[in-house]
């Protein structure tokens, strides 16, 4: 691509964008169906290769052109592998878990015979006579897209796909603009650092910009760690320009040359696909040197970081940055003066960097009408566990809990109550119903002894232990704890054992005490952000459930039977049925005998509490019972 | 100069010190353990040195404290006291108290520290993790102890002074996180038994030649 050397950056965008838009055309006849699949990671992992080799192979048979277009992820995990068939004369239509026999089937009936299959559909995408479309569906009609408005409708591979629609168009702005003014524009639009802290982005960047010093860097923070969340690499896999248009308004905004994305290395799609966006962006000149004729250039580095949780800790991303031990390290001074080998540094996470473009392009007046006056924008969450439609959901920051569980999520499964929601990972905590109206926004999650974190919750049904919860929680950040300072090293794995006890039934008079009085001071005597945190969970379901932990103390009962060492599982002999032997074969430890009367009975020295008996018994017996504690369980001999 | 008042004391000291090493010099006893004198940039792991500073809500460790004119420091409040304990207490239920068989006996900073905090060495509400350490070290010429150790790093601090290239670093993570040596070199090549700074500075008697008593250096 030759550009005259005095075109200014604009043109040259414009350029681009009209070169993406005719071979994106060439490349794709406008009268050929597009088989849209969603190939993220998740899509992957349930299935879409299959099912893409199946589209090619049908088409193949039948004999039939069409586009197979491979994009990121839309966010609707429970549907996945997605696919959207746009197919002319009908409205685009997304169909759920489709399976390759789905894909032979919908090849055959609806691009060859016309018939949209009903039955397989999700919804259309647009408004239509024919069928549902997502206007009718809370999952959609309640969300709001800013950050992932491109994420699954664009191929991340292509370039040409984002700049065709409109991308970079962010970036070529502040080229004409003084930094101060784009600094300016973000402190404005009150952005929150979407990484867990919520330190106002603006703010960073203001102190970053005014630091002295020649060579400052930018780090994308993309080492997601927290259980159960994705957010980032749905990101990084879906739309990568987007961040990295985000990342390089901000080396342009702070005055910074360099830039690393610190994305973790068992990421592996998301590495792959990062890195190939930063050299189809050097190519194009958006990024390297003199970016689009500008006096700017930006090399950015991927960075692959060996999958310790703390190093998504800003301090200890930099030492293993330098190649040392991943500890985090004392602050002051923040990275913003003294960060990356002693430079000026900024570290924004993947959904702040990529909230970025939006805000150059519509304003900060528009970003503040989304959202709540003191977290404005939308927030990303990966709402994972006891939901019937789980993924990644954005929505308006202020939304309640409630409604993003029961009606965007489609609420617990399986006719069973709700429980709690752990919102914030390890470091956040769990939330009762009664706290179900709480809005979700960094200062109202806060009060409510939660944080926003970086996005992951967790919905527990009736069945989930909060005991057991915690004590999952705090054998992750036990495990993850760097060990450098004393309260986190040693205090996490006193909580751990204590808990470990707790669900074992080796409670004491006491242990509660001991939990809140250790908690607070890790609280207050930790050294970085993980130790700090690390209490949370406990201190808030103690907080919130305390009747459970007194139950396993002193009943040593399980509350909702989860605890092995505290349930005992039983045959009600008025409902098993005689010689059904379904139950036998499955039991892995033969614990499962014949008793009087041809019906069975468990062996309690012997069983394991696996529960395999209790999905084996045909629903219509529900022959198998759990009891806490485990000494109410009926005893019954073995026959001789 | 800057003035400061500590304790109730006046105190001038140097522009840009931190505050433990202010404290110090002017005979204020502040616990610490991975801190020491002359030390440019502490690590502040072992959550000793708290003060309260008029003007913040909660204790900070006085090692990564600048001063600074005007200052007011308490040394010794109840939460001050209170975090120092406990940080204490964590440290005393991970140690192998053995102090009659122990090198370290009478000159321990564990003891002084327990003496100076008013605690017992057995610490009654945790349960010990002594046990649960394991006390192997690659080093051909250096035992380790890591049912004694702190994890100060005193020892890394002392040999990456004394060495071009350093010897010791911490291994492993979490609660499992020991100091350890990784290296290949030749044991008759080992700079260590001409050094052995580490073994010196240990507070606790956690270094000492394999082979022999632990800390008999």
């Amino acid at each position: 691509m030759n550009f005259h050397p005095e075109k200014l950056p604009q043109e040259r965008l414009a350029a681009l964008a009209e070169d993406a838009k005719r071979r994106l055309a060439a490349k794709r006849r406008a009268d050929l169906p597009r088989i849209i699949i969603g190939m993220a990671t998740c899509g992957l992992a349930a299935g879409a290769s299959e099912t893409r080799a199946a589209f090619e192979q049908a088409l193949a048979e039948q004999n039939l052109e069409a586009l197979i277009i491979p994009v990121g992820c839309l966010g609707h995990c429970y549907a996945e592998p997605l696919v959207v068939i746009e197919n002319p004369g009908f409205p685009p239509i997304a169909y759920h878990s489709v399976t390759p026999g789905k894909a032979k089937a919908l090849v055959k009936s609806f691009l060859a015979e016309g018939d949209p299959l009903f039955e397989y559909v999700l919804a259309a995408l647009e408004e239509n006579d024919l069928l549902p479309s997502i206007a009718d569906f809370p999952r959609f009609y309640l969300e709001q897209r800013v950050v992932m408005e491109k994420c699954g409708s664009i191929d991340p591979a292509d370039l040409k796909e984002y700049l065709s629609r409109g991308g970079y168009a962010g970036l070529v702005r502040v080229l004409g603009l003084p930094p101060g003014e784009i600094v300016g524009v973000l402190s404005e639009s009150g952005l929150r650092g979407r990484g867990g802290a919520g330190f106002p982005t603006g703010a960073k960047w203001e102190l970053a910009r005014k630091v002295e010093g020649s060579k400052k860097t930018v780090i994308c923070n993309a080492d997601e760690g927290d259980p159960g969340a994705y957010m980032d690499r749905t990101l990084l896999e879906s739309n990568p320009h987007q961040l990295l248009e985000g990342l390089a308004i901000c080396a342009y905004s702070v005055g910074a040359a360099d830039a690393v994305v610190y994305v973790r290395a068992e990421y592996p799609l998301a590495v792959k696909t990062i890195s190939r966006a930063i050299a189809q962006a050097e190519q194009a000149n958006l990024l390297g040197k003199g970016i689009l004729g500008a006096n700017f250039d930006l090399e950015v580095k991927v960075f692959q970081g060996s999958g310790a949780f703390v190093c998504g800790e800003e301090t200890a991303l930099i030492e293993s940055l330098e190649g040392k031990r991943g500890m985090p390290r004392f602050r002051p001074p923040y990275p913003v003066e003294h960060g990356l080998w002693g430079r000026p540094t900024v570290i924004n996470n993947v959904k702040t960097l990529s909230t970025v473009p939006a805000i150059i392009e519509k304003g900060a007046q528009w970003f503040r009408t989304i959202g709540t006056p003191n977290s404005p924008g939308t927030a990303i969450f990966s709402v994972v566990g006891n939901v019937t439609r789980p993924g990644l959901v954005e929505i308006p920051m202020g939304t309640t809990l409630r409604t993003l569980i029961f009606e965007i999520c489609g609420g617990i499964p399986r006719q069973k109550q709700f429980k709690a929601v752990q919102i914030g990972g390890p470091s956040g905590g769990c939330l009762p119903e009664s706290l179900l109206d709480t809005p979700v926004d960094f200062d109202s999650l806060t009060r409510a002894g939660a944080m926003m974190g970086s996005g992951g919750l967790v919905v527990m049904d009736e069945e989930s232990c909060m005991v057991n919860v915690a004590r999952y929680f705090l054998d992750f950040t036990q495990n993850e704890s760097c060990g450098k300072c004393t309260f986190c090293r040693i205090g996490t794995r006193h909580l751990l054992n204590i808990l470990d006890r707790i669900t074992k039934g080796e409670g004491r008079e006491g242990d509660l005490e001991l939990l809140e009085t250790l908690g607070r001071d890790i609280k207050e005597g930790a050294l970085c952000g993980l130790g700090k945190t690390a209490p949370n969970p406990i201190l808030t379901s103690l907080k919130y459930f305390r009747s459970e932990y007194e139950a396993h103390i002193r009943e040593k009962r399980c509350p909702s039977m989860m605890c092995r060492a505290l349930t005992a599982y039983y045959i009600d002999p008025d409902k098993c049925a005689r010689g059904c032997e379904a139950c036998v074969g499955c039991c892995p430890v033969d614990a499962i005998f014949t008793a009087k009367g041809r019906k069975k009975a468990i062996d309690q020295g012997l069983c394991v509490k696996c529960g395999e008996c209790v999905v084996s018994c045909p629903p219509e017996y529900d022959a198998v019972k759990r009891v806490s504690p485990a000494h109410l369980a009926p005893v019954v001999e073995r026959p001789k | 100069m800057v003035r400061l008042t500590v304790d109730e004391k006046e105190i001038e000291a140097e522009e840009g010190q931190n505050l433990l090493q202010v404290c110090l010099e002017n005979g204020i006893t502040v616990p610490h353990l991975c801190f020491l004198e002359g030390m440019e940039n502490s690590p502040a792991s072992c959550r000793l040195c708290f003060v309260e500073i008029e003007g913040m809500d909660c204790p900070v460790p006085s090692c990564q404290t600048v001063v600074h004119d005007g200052m007011v420091v308490n040394t010794q409040s109840p939460a001050v006291r209170h975090l120092q304990r406990s940080a204490l207490q964590l440290l005393l239920s991970a140690h192998r108290v053995d102090c009659s068989d122990c090198p370290a006996n009478k000159r321990c900073a564990l003891q002084q520290l327990a003496k100076l905090l008013g605690i017992p060495l057995k610490v009654k509400h945790l349960e010990s993790l002594a046990g649960e350490v394991d006390t192997r070290m690659g080093h051909p010429l250096l035992a380790y102890d890591a049912g004694r150790c702190v994890l100060c790093g005193r020892c890394l601090y002392a040999c990456a002074k004394h060495q071009e290239h350093p010897l010791l670093t911490f291994v492993r993570r979490g609660f499992s996180t020991r100091v350890d040596f990784k290296g290949k070199t030749d044991p008759a090549e080992l700079p260590c038994l001409a050094c052995l700074a580490c073994v010196e500075i240990c507070p606790v008697s956690a270094l000492g030649f394999a082979g022999k008593t632990l800390g008999a250096a």
